[in-house]
């Protein structure tokens, strides 16, 4: 399980031919019903909002799509979320509270869209008003990296009660080129940053950022790896049982305790 | 491993000797008040005495220059009213990554903090306030554990004490060098905020430059009014990032604060001149919210 380098994982995560949001939400969800736009300036297609059904029950989804193909790359904007990106997936987390529908969230972004009109739009004020959001939100929050998680574009999805990540998946500060670009003012050193960035499942898993790891088949999953959609399935089953039993007090205490404690000092 | 531990106890001496120095914070570094200062943005020269009197703001340009945490205090607050919180915290983890340690020790030698925000609690125009200024000159102001850790025990210290909340934001974003630990000081401070607002608390942010990256995307856009100084630099993205991908040249007012209040994400941009007056009328008009 750990042979491969943080960068082989990388690799693996970013692949073309890796099932993306699209193709594993019907896998984990009946009866899915889009919902679209940020009710404020426009919808953003690099977040997939839904209402569907995991066995039976009513949940919200909230999704980072990068598209299967480059039309869909393209007009996903490769996963990058706009502000009104975030802001759909607060006007969406906040209908689940209020119908007290557990959330999903599936993570898969370099990061939230470094563009002109993102910046105009405030990015900023979006993805700190979603971890504010998020942070009390009364409800169930479940996050899964699939992925890749880049920065505060992945983070603002994932203030949850609990996170996985595939096993193949990564999850960092930044992406490896921007971390380089930013260290050593050289993005070519990617693959070197990659190894120093602690940013597999397995190094997160060990500092207690994330809750628990989906494995994967060599070389990672595929749309034929059903034993990995069961996993998620009865990820998805343990923990909602576990979740929706917490009063929701209790569950925001815990939330906040959960990241109170993380850092260094 | 084990010369990781010996080489931060060194360092842990060392920070014992520089914390024991006898140290008031409401008197500005010592300088040479005739030295000239030459400002950033038009290269006027000016007397430090000058420039100091002028708060820091460039006589010719108007320019506001950056200030250290101490000269903010000086400026802002009442007369030795600062007493200053965890000043002794520092990061567990600053020898794990490369290079790191050296640079933090450079950042501590060159301006006497441990970290890159000076946290505690002060009177202004009498108002007892929890306060927040964080140091562009340590380390570029970026935030780790410890100025997550610190702004967060501010915000739970405001949110027990009822007492009102300012954060100087001066920031290029989450500390690189601490990896996915400093992203996460993004989701702490903001939930802390939440916690604080539910409970009535009142937070005012003052965005300074630059404030950029994990901390404009954190705590610096969250507060209940947000004012920035003049000029300063307030966005999410870099310049050149942004510019490599749209592929296209930034005017050259892009991220500033007044192109920020342009756009709707700040009350009020307000001069440093202005700065304590303004603050002390937003808090009284918020007396009761802390109550």
């Amino acid at each position: 399980m750990s042979h491969l380098t943080a960068w082989d994982r990388i690799c693996i995560a970013r692949s073309q031919n890796r099932p993306k949001s699209r193709d594993i939400l019907p896998k984990l969800f009946e009866d899915i019903i889009e919902l679209y736009g940020d009710r404020c300036y426009g919808d953003d297609a690099a977040l997939i909002g839904a209402i569907g059904r995991f066995e039976g029950m009513p949940v919200t989804i909230l999704a980072q799509s990068k598209g299967r193909d480059l039309q869909e790359n393209l007009a996903c904007n490769f996963g990058m979320m706009n502000p009104e990106g975030y802001r759909k997936a607060m006007r969406l987390a906040k209908q689940a509270e209020k119908f007290h529908r557990p959330i999903i969230t599936i993570i898969d972004t370099a990061g939230a869209f470094p563009g002109k009109g993102a910046e105009e739009r405030g990015q900023a004020e979006a993805i700190a008003s979603s971890l504010k959001m998020f942070a009390t939100i009364q409800t169930p929050v479940l996050a899964i990296v699939l992925s890749e998680g880049g920065s505060g574009g992945a983070l603002a999805l994932s203030v949850a009660d609990r996170i996985y990540m595939m096993e193949n998946a990564v999850y960092s500060i930044l992406s490896c080129e921007g971390f380089a670009s930013i260290l050593w003012k050289d993005e070519t050193r990617a693959k070197e940053a990659a190894e120093l960035m602690e940013c597999t499942s397995i190094d997160l898993a060990k500092k207690g950022i994330i809750d628990g790891i989906i494995t994967e088949p060599e070389g990672g999953f595929d749309h034929q790896s059903d034993e990995v959609y069961g996993q998620i399935r009865s990820i998805i089953r343990r923990e909602l049982n576990i979740l929706t039993k917490i009063r929701v007090k209790n569950l925001v205490q815990q939330r906040y305790e959960k990241f109170r404690a993380m850092g260094n000092v | 491993m084990n010369h990781l531990f010996k080489k931060r106890k060194e360092q842990l001496g060392f920070f014992q000797g520089l914390l024991s120095k006898p140290k008031s914070v409401n008197i500005p570094r010592e300088f040479n008040e005739s030295a000239i200062m030459v400002c950033d943005s038009c290269g006027g020269a000016s007397s430090k005495k000058d420039m100091a009197s002028n708060l820091f703001v460039c006589p010719s340009c108007n320019y506001h220059l950056k200030l250290t945490p101490q000269q903010r205090l000086y400026q802002l607050i009442d007369e030795n009213s600062f007493r200053e919180t965890n000043r002794k915290m520092s990061s567990t983890s600053v020898a794990l990554f490369p290079g790191y340690l050296d640079k933090y020790n450079k950042n501590v030698e060159n301006t006497g903090n441990l970290e890159a925000v000076v946290c505690g609690v002060a009177t202004i125009g009498g108002n007892k306030t929890a306060i927040a200024i964080l140091d562009a000159h340590f380390m570029m102001g970026s935030m780790g554990s410890v100025v997550g850790e610190k702004i967060t025990r501010l915000i739970e210290l405001a949110d027990r004490k009822k007492l009102p909340l300012i954060i100087f934001s001066a920031s290029g974003g989450a500390r690189m060098q601490e990896g996915i630990n400093s992203l996460m000081q993004m989701a702490k401070t903001s939930a802390a905020l939440a916690h604080f607002g539910d409970n009535g608390g009142f937070y005012i942010s003052v965005l300074t430059h630059p404030t950029t990256g994990g901390v404009s995307a954190s705590f610096a856009m969250l507060g209940d009014i947000i004012l920035a100084e003049p000029g300063a630099l307030i966005g999410f993205a870099g310049r050149r990032v942004i510019e490599k991908t749209v592929n296209e040249k930034l005017p050259d007012n892009f991220q500033t604060a007044e192109f920020i209040k342009e756009k709707g994400f700040v009350d009020r941009i307000v001069a440093r001149k202005q700065l304590r007056n303004t603050l002390i009328t937003l808090l009284e008009y918020h007396k009761e919210a802390s109550i």
